[in-house]
């Protein structure tokens, strides 16, 4: 099968998204990728953990005077379901159903622009407490930590933006299939990050 | 449209190399751009050894004997040893699993162009206002404390380097996984391609906590974060376990292809099966686990309390025993084989005992007790030389002796190798030998001197003296390259006669595609076995078909060229300089300007038709 094929419902094959050498690269080579980043996020909670609450003086704002569970819990409901439309999406793929793909497709970025939505307005109300990157080593870690997961969701989200735009007149075939698939891994590895990070830092820091 | 390269200008050669996606290609880049910084670095270690030569010395001054220090630490680890081990694995890995490139040769490309513009950028500091001071650890107490941007830098330089590496590792991974020959099983894959794929899981596991260190640091000092600082309630010990849970896989990521080079060696020119196959993978694999669980050796005196000290005291012994297993079986090799005194074998011989003794005091080291004693001596300056030189340096000389047709289609001459080895055995004997005593003596490594009348003043001059030696095997090395060059007598496919291994049963340097038809594995040592057979090359797995390549590309470069500019705003940003944001924004808009261009450009790559590879066969392949 040569990537410029093209196919129709009948000729698509059921695993779209490694039926080519470069695909079954490609694949693979995003979950050592995603190997990685396991191992990058490790490491920043890790540091967060260690730096859990620690700050210069009395006056500064610990994780449970801070943290607001309504407020995350609705973000963390907005990226879980956007993982799970991102499911739907990919369910489309495999039946060669371009249109339907594209709209579960623009259905989680949009959950994704609220989850980020949401944080931005969480980061500037704990900034307008007196909490920021630079007020403690709390702050530092606190930021970094979800923060990069942030980051992550927004590169994902212009990611996802590419690939609608660029694809959005050519439809399926096996060169762009790989290319979803891998956005849709991206997409529920950074949703599996945010649920450690709802449960250590948010969970955990409640508790105290 | 012929597949033979055509004669090119200077400028087409240029842009060739720019643009290349060719894994052989790319190894020629890692090695030129190897080879240049292990001169820098090695020029770093004469001056070093030029101020240590007497007491009182005041060659250089004590800060600028920091930067020295720092920086060739920093360029020999990162800038000279990693891309010189991948160079090797670029060029011989694919050939060796009988593939056509890499899994993905764009990616390879821009690993290298970040390795490149990291290392760039890290030695620029020699001329903007000072390189980085606080050690090639940069302990966060040290660096947080460091006037002007010297660290600075080591964070952004090493950051962009280090992302070009973990690339490079995740392809090298995929490329073994999925692009191996008919018939290369993964017990049947040469030593060489399992250390590259032991190495490039290190490297998958073991860079992103360095990254994470990196950012840490970096927005300590440019970004006014409070990490490390422990009035704001930071904590340095964090960049201690960050950077060793990077800084000890990373030593195996150095010494394992050194091992996987060496197991090349032996059984080619004893001319005999590798002893041991299976349990020399199973060593590799075991040192590899074992790298991750040891990195708190680094750390005895930190204040970990007894308990933790132990485990890894222990963890760290038990690495002695899979690496006694491969000197065992190395030597086994050579046991009543037909041993052949090649340049490389040279190495490899003298690898062993060298090694070794690197070895003994790694253990002397790691017990936990006894460490108090030797850390922070010149000791561990001996102990780590003896691996790294002992091990990693002598490696890749020997590699490129042994390489050096496979790349380039010319042999290095033998006689000038081996004046090369003798004086830089001989030298590097003499420049650390003598150093284990000098710190069982008392004399602390990093200081810019000492006194007369400490009893370390004879023995400096020895060590001096040896690095001198090295420096002179170092430039005939050099001496013989340009000969060897400028005569260019090609060679055919199995110049030592005694290749074992697939990638002497294709020309040299190799057609850009590498194998015309695919070639059937029947065994270990798969040309070996054809060879024994009778046969003239390997049996092909192929009808000839059209060859699906991949597109040059110049978009590598600039990824990677705007990380490079970004880093300078970064960087200038903390001195309220008007232009440093712009630069930022710029820089980082090429980079993801690059990779947006990428994303929605098509690359399907092109064909090279079934005749116009019968036409090669014709006037004989020359790439």
């Amino acid at each position: 099968m040569h990537a410029d094929e093209k196919f129709t419902y009948e000729t698509w094959p059921a695993a779209p998204e490694k039926s080519t050498l470069e695909s079954k690269n490609k694949f693979l080579g995003f979950w050592f990728f995603l190997g990685g980043e396991t191992v990058l996020f490790a490491s920043l909670f890790a540091t967060y953990i260690a730096l859990k609450d620690k700050v210069p003086s009395t006056t500064h704002h610990l994780a449970k005077d801070l943290f607001e569970l309504p407020l995350t819990f609705v973000a963390t409901m907005l990226l879980l379901t956007s993982s799970l439309t991102s499911v739907y999406a990919m369910y489309h793929m495999k039946n060669f159903a371009f249109k339907k793909m594209m709209t579960w497709l623009g259905l989680t970025a949009l959950l994704g622009l609220g989850f980020l939505g949401l944080e931005v307005y969480e980061f500037t109300n704990y900034v307008h407490e007196g909490h920021t990157f630079t007020s403690s080593a709390f702050g530092s870690a606190f930021y970094t930590l979800v923060g990069f997961h942030g980051g992550h969701v927004a590169f994902g989200l212009l990611w996802c933006f590419t690939l609608m735009f660029r694809n959005s007149k050519r439809g399926l075939d096996l060169y762009n299939a790989p290319k979803f698939y891998v956005f849709s891994l991206y997409w529920h590895f950074i949703d599996v990050v945010w649920v450690f990070i709802f449960t250590v830092v948010y969970l955990m820091g409640m508790v105290g | 449209m012929s597949t033979l390269a055509q004669k090119k200008g200077f400028g087409a050669t240029l842009w060739d190399f720019l643009t290349t996606v060719d894994h052989k290609k790319i190894a020629i880049l890692y090695l030129i751009a190897g080879g240049f910084f292990f001169l820098v670095g090695g020029l770093e270690a004469v001056f070093i050894r030029i101020q240590l030569a007497v007491p009182n010395n005041d060659f250089v001054s004590a800060g600028l004997y920091n930067e020295i220090l720092t920086m060739h630490g920093t360029t020999m680890i990162f800038l000279a040893a990693m891309p010189l081990v991948f160079a090797f694995m670029n060029a011989v890995m694919p050939l060796q699993i009988g593939a056509r490139d890499v899994a993905f040769p764009f990616v390879n490309a821009l690993g290298f162009w970040l390795f490149f513009f990291g290392g760039i950028f890290l030695n620029l500091s020699w001329f903007l206002g000072g390189a980085p001071d606080a050690g090639w650890t940069s302990y966060a107490s040290l660096a947080l404390h460091s006037k002007g941007h010297g660290v600075d830098f080591y964070i952004l330089g090493l950051q962009i380097s280090g992302i070009g590496t973990l690339i490079g590792g995740i392809n090298f991974l995929v490329t073994i996984i999925n692009m191996r020959a008919p018939g290369m099983t993964y017990m049947r894959m040469p030593l060489f391609t399992w250390t590259t794929f032991v190495t490039s899981a290190l490297i998958l596991f073991a860079f992103p906590p360095l990254t994470v260190g990196l950012v840490l640091m970096m927005f300590d000092r440019l970004f006014g974060a409070n990490f490390f600082d422990v009035t704001m309630g930071g904590n340095t010990v964090i960049w201690e376990h960050l950077f060793w849970i990077f800084g000890h896989p990373e030593v195996y990521i150095l010494v394992l292809p050194a091992f996987g080079i060496f197991s090349e060696i032996f059984p080619m020119f004893s001319r005999k099966r590798l002893f041991g196959y299976s349990s020399m993978v199973f060593a590799t694999v075991l040192i590899g686990f074992l790298g991750f669980m040891v990195w708190a050796h680094h750390m005895f005196t930190t204040g970990l309390g007894p308990v933790a000290n132990a485990i890894f005291a222990v963890a760290t012994m038990a690495i002695g025993v899979p690496t006694g297993i491969k000197i065992f079986n190395w030597l086994l090799t050579m046991w009543g084989g037909s041993v052949k005194f090649t340049t490389p074998m040279h190495y490899a011989f003298a690898f062993i005992p060298s090694f070794v003794a690197g070895g003994v005091t790694g253990v002397m080291l790691a017990s936990a007790a006894a460490d108090y004693q030797y850390h922070d001596t010149y000791f561990v300056v001996a102990h780590f030389h003896y691996v790294i030189v002992g091990g990693v340096v002598f490696a890749v000389l020997a590699g490129t002796h042994l390489y050096w047709p496979k790349m380039f289609g010319t042999m290095l001459n033998e006689t000038l190798g081996k004046i090369t080895f003798w004086l830089f055995f001989i030298g590097f004997h003499l420049t650390f030998f003598i150093q284990h005593f000098l710190g069982l003596w008392g004399m602390p490594r990093r200081v810019f001197t000492y006194l007369p009348g400490q009893g370390f003043s004879t023995s400096n001059m020895v060590s001096s003296v040896g690095a001198l030696f090295m420096s002179l095997g170092v430039l005939v090395l050099l001496y013989n390259v340009i000969v060897t060059s400028v005569k260019n007598e090609r060679v055919g496919n199995d110049p030592w006669g005694d290749g074992r291994t697939l990638e002497w049963s294709i020309p040299s340097p190799p057609p850009f595609y590498n194998f015309k038809q695919l070639p059937l594995v029947r065994g270990l040592d798969a040309y070996w076995l054809e060879k024994m057979e009778g046969k003239k090359g390997m049996t092909p797995a192929e009808p000839l078909g059209d060859i699906h390549m991949p597109n040059s590309s110049f978009l590598p470069f600039m990824m990677a060229l705007g990380l490079f500019i970004a880093a300078f705003g970064a960087m200038y940003h903390v001195n309220d300089k008007a232009w440093a944001l712009p630069v930022m924004i710029i820089g980082l808009l090429v980079t993801f300007g690059s990779m947006f261009l990428r994303s929605v450009k098509d690359d399907h790559g092109f064909h090279i038709h079934k005749e116009d590879l019968m036409d090669d066969d014709d006037k004989g392949v020359k790439a």
